[in-house]
């Protein structure tokens, strides 16, 4: 099938927005229909194997390429000796680019594992051989291995991330009951399902990537300034993506290495990078390290929260990775300090993961509000209930919606909280100590404009097009579920066109913003199909609704028809017949008004017109308060989560069954992060360990126990046009503190950085 | 590309006169064979596929004693009916190995034959000095990243672990390895490092597995494979043992007692220093631990992996009191619950 060729869905009664329709392109998936970006089929194609250093840092001397040159089939070998014609890219916020050529292939080694020559061959079976053969010199300089390294120091302030309100010192002493502690998170990666890579074709000076995309626009239009070119010559084709959780939402150094092989061979270059290059090749999340200091009433009143973070990042960008972002915005509490620090070492860039900052933030004020539970003799739920945030403290700002006391009270209903006893080591399950613990996490409100189209076509099908993407969180069917419902179509009439920069523009897959911003588009496009229809129905000649006086007509299961019993009624191929028209087609979108058509086609592919949750009247966050349970061996120390109960306020949810799947999936990725993810680098020379993944641990099927998640929110109009908040990432953010949380309460033992392996508890 | 020469072999004969060549691989499930060949440590010139050779898959369980072929798959054993009933822990090893997909293409002799995930010998781009690939070049793994390195049977040349889990159940009942040549008791088919980490098996050149024999015993009917590690499944063990056990008719007295340990030594390690000390004697707690601490016997800390010199004394003593709790119910009293 093409690419262009509409997603078909089964048939359900449950189509409309919150039903609970299965995802629309399950099918082609499970039975392997559904294409991803390495497999598209294109005459010519040669393929790049990447070779990666092999140092922490230092400069490349020499690139001796002759016997892979003369290895069977290869076409070209790139080095740093290679000017490769491109300019550096301008940042995500669309701030023009600095006139500078960018080498993806440099020269100067910034981390173990950087990619600096690349071998394309006739296959790529010759090309990995041949990049085998590629033989670096170095000249290599001392590195830093990781935040660990005693060379790495303390790190600079990020004086932008510092956050202050009354005397969190003065307020600190003054608090009878106090606990201090230092938390720490290692490096994770995303580990997608579907590594990386990219097929790269040019016809002239049109460029045609397939490549999976969390953001088509954004990714198109940034090859555009790496190549020198108009964004709309790029074009980003990525209608499946096997995963992203925040790896794939920019194009990477490896995709302008594959695009411009392409040029100067002038054949199709397809790149696969493979599965240890993925851990170099882009940032997981940066290890971090908190220390966080509370002081309190002896009821448990907050009186003073000091956080000072500190994250690893690479010597070349400053990422944040901001263990203070939940910090501020849990509790109430009247003095609060914050301040972050990074630490360059020598590794590649850190990059968002899911729940990016709120989740190690999250890890380390929800152990530390345990601490303080147990420094109190109270009960955690009752400590964190009795600091409830009435607003957001932060910013001073009401919440739009805050259900996190229903979230609490409904999550410990559900897994039977009042049953625990408080005391560590009290509770077993045979020769297993039982721990139950708390985790609480947020995620904000991200807002940004989308547009979309409604076509639709003689038959009565109606198509929703637009260039975002779906990766598995279930774009496709919440818009066919959207343009049903407004339009009054059945959901099985409803095909939707995805993912290609051609398409109307959308906002990132990222910041969990993506299905509040795209509903929206959609939903004003089907309402204004909807209207269209209706004027065209009425004036229509021929048209059994003209001469009945009616200014309106309603239309329901695909028919149009007077507000009464005995109306006439007209289908969708019917009225097209009579109107002559192939079809009908109606773009709208979310941005402001007044903008030029050149500004509108321009802010899709940044993201100047992102807001922020706190940029309107309102602060705006969905929020979660997960409950574990863990069984403990303690002669080995090996943990288990027995069970998690979760409950949710991500306000309306658009399709329940997707978005209790999403909220499954990051506790997943939770259990995994709170007991098993590391990334472990040799100390000697910043390699990476466990690039793979045998040795980098995922949880698997036996890890998982029964997960009960709850919804409690109610619909947030200021969050979105249909009232939801986001989903994607709060799932993660609060499960590894309740997870440790429940370690402790099951063994007396406070295991402050991640993962919680069993050496830690024996 | 890595070019190699590849022919399937007719039949055994065939196949190790083939076998006996330069750069010569024999390619059976391929589990091992294509994971190192991707990492650029295995580079044959010539394969040779003896999966098609007829009759050495086949499973054979009589009362003197259980045969199992070379090339019978790692599910079909651990699913045979008789050979759980023959040794529970050896089914158990194979069921708590790997993933379900590489049961279902690993062979038996390959299995044994499985090389060490040392990260360090996997990654011969980034660390050329490995004794393993190259004799004499040195280890990159010490000093390096050691938590799942060897604490037993290591040398300076080398600390790699042997991370299989049925070679460990095979070694605890005195398992046979049947060649194409000859017949080795499986605690001398494996070699400890020593100076030559390289050489790994007693296995000559073009020399091959054709199956493995396990005598009978109480012990191995009365047998456990325990396994402890951070992931519940498709993770290499922390520290594992397999433990078979036969009491005396008084129920308390140790008849027979097999030990052998996994996931801390360089070989599939027979803890015999465990066997001795409780041969004869009742079983009782104090005697348990003190036995279980006589595992560790000799073990060298690398850092990372001291945690295991802690861990395998608990996991034999856990293994052996879950044996002899089943065996015994009246020592539960004293030993514990069943885990």
């Amino acid at each position: 099938m093409t690419i262009m060729e509409p997603r078909k869905h089964g048939s359900s009664a449950d189509g409309v927005v919150g039903g609970r329709l299965s995802r629309i392109e399950g099918q082609l998936k499970v039975t392997g229909a559904a294409t991803y970006a390495l497999e598209y089929p294109t005459e010519g194609l040669a393929h790049a194997v990447l070779v990666q250093s092999t140092v922490a840092a230092g400069r490349v001397v020499k690139v001796d390429t002759a016997s892979a040159l003369s290895s069977p089939g290869v076409l070209m070998v790139l080095t740093p000796e290679d000017d490769l014609g491109l300019r550096v890219s301008g940042d995500w916020g669309g701030n023009p680019p600095e006139d500078l050529p960018y080498h993806p292939l440099p020269r100067e080694v910034q981390f173990n594992g950087q990619s600096i020559a690349a071998v394309v061959a006739e296959t790529r079976e010759q090309a990995a051989e041949a990049a085998r053969l590629v033989s670096v010199t170095y000249e290599e300089q001392p590195g830093v291995a990781d935040l660990d390294d005693p060379k790495a120091g303390e790190g600079k302030l990020l004086a932008h991330l510092s956050v202050a309100w009354g005397d969190a010192e003065a307020a600190l002493v003054a608090a009878p009951v106090r606990i201090e502690a230092d938390y720490r998170t290692p490096r994770e990666y995303h580990c997608a399902m579907e590594p990386h890579g990219l097929t790269a074709k040019w016809e002239d000076d049109q460029l045609i990537i397939w490549e999976p995309s969390q953001w088509s626009h954004g990714m198109a239009r940034m090859y555009a300034e790496w190549f020198s070119l108009p964004s709309e010559n790029v074009r980003i084709i990525s209608p499946f993506i096997g995963g992203g959780f925040g790896s794939k939402g920019q194009p990477l150094a490896f995709g302008a290495v594959a695009a411009a092989a392409a040029r100067k061979l002038g054949r199709p270059v397809r790149l696969a990078v493979t599965r240890p290059q993925n851990f170099t090749s882009y940032g997981g999340r940066a290890a971090t390290r908190q220390t966080i200091k509370l002081g309190a009433t002896p009821d448990g009143i907050l009186q003073a929260i000091i956080h000072r973070g500190a994250n690893e990042t690479s010597v070349y960008a400053d990422v944040p990775e901001q263990t203070g972002a939940a910090t501020p915005i849990l509790y109430k509490v009247e003095n609060f300090s914050s301040e972050s620090r990074v630490v360059p070492v020598n590794t590649v860039s850190p990059g968002a993961l899911r729940g990016p900052g709120k989740n190690p933030s999250a890890f380390g004020i929800e152990c530390a509000m345990e601490e303080l539970a147990y420094a109190l003799n109270m009960d955690p739920l009752e400590l964190r209930l009795k600091n409830y945030a009435d607003h957001d403290y932060q910013s001073g700002k009401p919440w739009s919606t805050r259900q996190l006391r229903e979230a609490l009270t409904q999550g410990a209903e559900a897994f039977g909280w009042s049953k625990r006893n408080p005391a560590p080591r009290s509770m077993r399950k045979g020769r297993k100590l039982l721990g139950w613990g708390i985790g609480c996490g947020t995620f904000p409100v991200i807002q940004a404009p989308s547009e979309a189209m409604i076509r639709i076509l003689s038959n009565g099908r109606v198509e929703v097009v637009s260039g975002s993407i779906d990766m598995g969180q279930g774009t496709y069917t919440i818009l066919a579920q959207t343009a049903s419902e407004a339009l009054g179509v059945p959901v099985d009439q409803v095909d939707v066109v995805l993912g290609d920069s051609r398409l109307p523009g959308a906002a990132i897959a990222g910041g969990s913003m993506l299905a509040g911003s795209i509903t929206g588009a959609v939903h004003k496009a089907a309402l204004a199909a909807r209207d269209e229809l209706i004027g065209l129905a009425l004036g229509a000649s021929g048209s059994p609704f003209r001469d009945t006086g009616a200014n309106t007509l309603t239309i329901q299961d695909g028919r149009l028809s007077l507000p009464r019993e005995d109306s006439p009624t007209m289908n969708l191929p019917e009225l097209l017949a009579s109107l002559g028209r192939d079809h009908i087609e109606i773009r709208r979108n979310t941005l402001p008004e007044d903008l030029s058509l050149q500004d509108q086609q321009k802010s899709w592919g940044n993201m100047s017109r992102v807001q922020g949750p706190t940029m309107g009247d309102y602060s705006m966050h969905s929020w979660c308060a997960h409950f574990a349970e863990v069984e403990v061996d303690e002669d080995f120390g090996t943990v288990r989560v027995s069970r998690m109960v979760s409950a949710f306020d991500c306000g309306r949810l658009y399709n329940p069954r997707l978005v209790e799947s999403q909220w499954r999936g990051g506790i997943i990725m939770g259990i995994g992060q709170a007991l098993l993810e590391e990334g472990v680098v040799d100390p000697r020379n910043g390699r990476t360990m466990n690039s793979n993944l045998g040795d980098y641990l995922v949880p698997t099927n036996a890890d998982i126990p029964d997960i009960e998640v709850i919804s409690v929110g109610i619909p947030d109009l200021r969050a979105s046009a249909l009232g939801g908040k986001g989903v994607g990432e709060v799932g993660i953010v609060g499960v590894a503190p309740a997870i440790a949380n429940a370690v402790f309460h099951a063994t007396g033992k406070r295991v402050r950085d991640l993962p919680i392996t069993l050496e830690k508890l024996i | 590309m890595l070019d190699f020469s590849y022919s399937r072999a007719g039949s055994l004969a065939e196949a190790g006169t083939l076998a006996a060549g330069e750069g010569v691989r024999i390619l059976a499930g391929g589990t091992t064979l294509l994971d190192l060949a991707k990492c650029g440590v295995e580079m044959p010139e010539t394969v040779i596929d003896i999966l098609s050779l007829e009759g050495l898959d086949g499973i054979s369980v009589e009362a003197t004693g259980a045969r199992i072929g070379a090339l019978a798959k790692m599910s079909a054993v651990a699913d045979h009916a008789g050979i759980s009933a023959h040794c529970p822990a050896i089914s158990q090893s194979l069921t708590l190995a790997a993933s379900a997909q590489l049961r279902n293409m690993a062979t038996i002799g390959g299995n044994l034959l499985q090389r060490t995930r040392c990260p360090y010998f996997r990654d011969p781009v980034s660390f050329p000095n490995c004794n393993k690939r190259n004799p004499g070049s040195g280890c990159a793994a010490i000093g390096g990243v050691t938590r799942n390195h060897a604490v037993l049977g290591t040398s300076e040349q080398c600390i790699a672990t042997y991370h299989g889990d049925l070679a460990v159940a095979l070694t605890a009942f005195d398992a046979v390895v049947e060649t194409d040549r000859r017949t080795i008791p499986i605690d001398a088919f494996f070699l400890l490092p020593q100076d030559r980490p390289d050489r790994e098996t007693v296995l000559e050149r073009g020399e091959m597995i054709t199956g493995i024999s396990i005598p009978a015993s109480a012990a191995a009917k009365n047998s456990l494979y325990l396994k402890v590690r951070d992931r519940q499944s498709y993770e290499f063990a922390a520290a594992s043992a397999a433990v078979g056990l036969e009491f005396e008719a008084d129920g308390r007295t140790l008849k027979d007692v097999r030990v052998a340990v996994g996931g801390v030594a360089t070989k599939p390690w027979r803890a015999k220093g465990v066997e001795e000390a409780l041969l004869g004697k009742p079983l009782t707690t104090a005697a348990l631990a003190e036995a279980a601490r006589l595992s560790v016997d000799g073990a060298m800390s690398h850092g990372g992996n001291h945690y295991k010199i802690d861990l395998l004394p608990r996991v034999v003593a856990r293994a052996i009191e879950t044996v002899a709790v089943t065996l015994a119910p009246q020592l539960a009293a004293e030993l514990g619950e069943p885990a």
